[in-house]
């Protein structure tokens, strides 16, 4: 059988295409030269300053945009939408939330070797799930496999039941939820409702540095980057195509012999495991992490920047996360009191009348002005 | 064809109860569906040989589609047994190792992948490992774009490989589904209602090609289209109520004076 060998690295680089390639360098050079350059090189009343505000408004939206992504590699290739992409993102803050308690060491407000929470609820020793939370690859290991290990055993049972559509996104909504009221209880070990906050450094840096903010900004700017390359790697794989013909033909797929479980649970355990990875990317940057990450409306809010941003589309989602971002940001300054009834406007709009989102409406007006 | 003169030996209004010792690709014994009450297959025992074509006729809610989702998986008899190549049980089988195991099967509604271009749809029937870990790492070789080539030519869609499937037109898309279960390489082919929607030309080409598969794969053929099941020339089938009514080749059936009263007659 001659067959056409390629190195795999090469294939899965390759299937970013020169444009998208093109695109990456020119991303590469704002997040890892321009923006680190003008924040620490150039004083703060010069024209071309970028301020500690700007870099962490960015790195967090960055953080939301591999979110947005991850959402619509389920949700837009493989037609499963999930409302519970909040509580993978929150337990990704969490797990490495652990390691940022643990490393404010005696600087507490008690100066004490536990948590501020803990000496307060009178607790004399870590509980036996914090074991070995001071280790930073420890904790990144946790990162890793905690939330995706939860999304694979739910997935697997949700699929395999062959629970669809609507009905997986409220389970799915459901279990964020009894997430969200677990993690709000003291009992639990996770701060109640304060969540983890207050953090001094990470791997013995300080965590308000300019150096470490830039650093924790150039980090999300790669992990959004490899999301992207990544996710396009697998839509143009074979995989990726049997995924759409899952969404579109579930039944042809399985006379195929194809079996769609292990199919969506690999995309669905992939797509949590980059919102953990986001989530532990955030919390250093915003400096806190509490149950409100599990809310049902942020879960919710993960699915409108998907579908503003054009479903199915790879970089859809991460304009889509930039814009309803940078948005809300400036609405909740503006217009406090608004901005909710404006994001409501916003996705009804963008489902009835852009089903593509941005990306469709560019696509179409480009069509437009070529004929 | 000395295959179906064997069965046709039974002679007509008569159950094929006894299973075939020798050359069956598929046995179905004593099978009962019902569904809220309603008994959609009623004891129907059927035995198809291999690389047989067979065809299968009978009026609305005889069974037919029913009788396809037992064998297929899609749905569960409530008593009775199949069984493939005389020792694959099928009724513990999920529908994605039906397929697997060799069994194809055409939809009554053209069923393609509708946003995948001919050739990506003849590429995910074809027959490789369909497991994830396969599928992350495939790359679409000589031997695949050889058999795609192979299939393109016989389903007449040469000129449209690239061109996306929902934009074929409906005789098209029942070409293409015949030439994705093709890919599959099935030893059994089961196609409800293929020319549904075809032209005359279209149907009286699928006829040539279905001929050109006889004695090569075993063929069951659901349909409505008397002209079609005449072309074919093949042993026939008539379900009613749930149950085989008679059997026989098409002039023959269509004699019966049975048929005629529960269905032809009408």
């Amino acid at each position: 059988m001659k067959t056409n060998r390629t190195p795999f690295v090469i294939r899965f680089f390759a299937a970013t295409g020169c444009k998208g390639w093109l695109a990456i360098g020119f991303f590469s050079l704002l997040t890892f030269v321009l923006v680190p350059a003008a924040h620490l090189m150039l004083p703060a009343d010069h024209a071309l300053h970028v301020s500690d505000y700007a870099v962490t408004l960015i790195g967090k939206v960055m953080c939301y945009a591999i979110v947005a992504v991850a959402m619509d590699l389920i949700w837009g290739f493989a037609g499963i939408l999930s409302l519970g992409h909040g509580l993978f993102f929150a337990l990704g803050g969490y797990a490495f939330g652990m390691y940022l308690m643990r490393s404010i060491g005696l600087d507490g407000v008690y100066k004490s070797h536990l948590t501020d929470f803990m000496v307060f609820l009178d607790w004399k020793e870590y509980p036996w799930y914090w074991t070995g939370t001071e280790h930073f690859l420890y904790a990144v290991f946790l990162v890793l496999v905690i939330p995706a290990s939860l999304a694979f055993v739910f997935g697997y049972f949700a699929f395999r039941s062959r629970i669809k559509g609507v009905y997986f996104a409220i389970i799915s909504q459901a279990l964020t939820f009894a997430f969200m009221l677990l993690f709000f209880r003291n009992a639990t070990g996770f701060g109640g409702n304060n969540g983890f906050t207050d953090f001094k450094r990470i791997l013995g840096y300080s965590i308000t540095a300019p150096e470490m903010r830039v650093t924790l900004f150039a980090l999300s700017a790669f992990m959004l980057m490899f999301t992207l390359i990544l996710g396009r790697y697998l839509m143009q794989s074979k995989f990726g195509r049997i995924l759409t013909a899952i969404r579109d033909a579930e039944m042809r797929v399985m006379f195929l012999g194809y079996n769609p479980l292990w199919y969506k649970l690999f995309i669905w355990t992939v797509s949590a495991m980059l919102c953990a990875i986001a989530g532990a990317l955030y919390v250093p940057q915003v400096g806190i992490i509490n149950p409100s990450e599990m809310s049902t409306a942020n879960s919710i809010e993960i699915a409108i920047w998907t579908a503003v941003g054009g479903r199915g589309t790879l970089v859809g989602p991460v304009i889509g996360a930039f814009l309803v971002n940078l948005s809300k940001s400036w609405f909740t300054v503006a217009f406090p009191e608004y901005w909710l009834f404006f994001l409501g406007l916003l996705f009804v709009v963008v489902t009835l009348l852009l089903p593509q989102g941005m990306v469709g409406l560019w696509q179409k007006l480009r069509h437009r002005s070529m004929r | 064809m000395s295959d179906t003169s064997v069965n046709m030996a039974h002679g007509m209004g008569e159950n094929l109860s006894e299973p075939i010792k020798n050359n069956s690709i598929l046995q179905l014994s004593n099978i009962t569906v019902s569904f809220d009450g309603f008994r959609a297959l009623n004891d129907l025992t059927l035995t198809f040989q291999v690389n047989e074509l067979r065809c299968i006729i009978g009026p609305n809610g005889a069974g037919k589609t029913t009788m396809m989702d037992v064998i297929t998986g899609k749905t569960r008899a409530d008593s009775g047994t199949v069984f493939f190549n005389q020792t694959i049980d099928l009724s513990n089988l999920s529908e994605p190792e039906i397929a697997r195991v060799g069994i194809g099967r055409k939809f009554q509604k053209p069923t393609i992948f509708e946003n995948h271009t001919v050739f990506e749809n003849l590429e995910l029937a074809m027959k490789v490992d369909k497991r994830v870990r396969h599928s992350l790492f495939a790359v679409v070789d000589d031997l695949t774009r050889d058999r795609i080539s192979d299939t393109l030519r016989l389903i007449h869609l040469g000129e449209h490989t690239e061109q996306v499937a929902g934009r074929l037109s409906h005789g098209q898309k029942q070409w293409l589904e015949i030439g994705m279960l093709l890919m599959q390489e099935p030893q059994l082919l089961l196609l409800d209602e293929p020319v549904a929607g075809m032209t005359d030309d279209e149907t009286e080409r699928t006829g040539e090609l279905f001929n050109s598969l006889k004695g090569k794969q075993s063929l069951v053929v659901v349909e409505h289209d008397m002209a079609f099941v005449e072309q074919l020339k093949s042993n026939v089938i008539v379900l009613h109520e749930g149950s085989v009514l008679c059997e026989g080749d098409l002039a023959t059936v269509q004699a019966n004076p049975k048929v005629i009263e529960v269905y032809l007659g009408r």
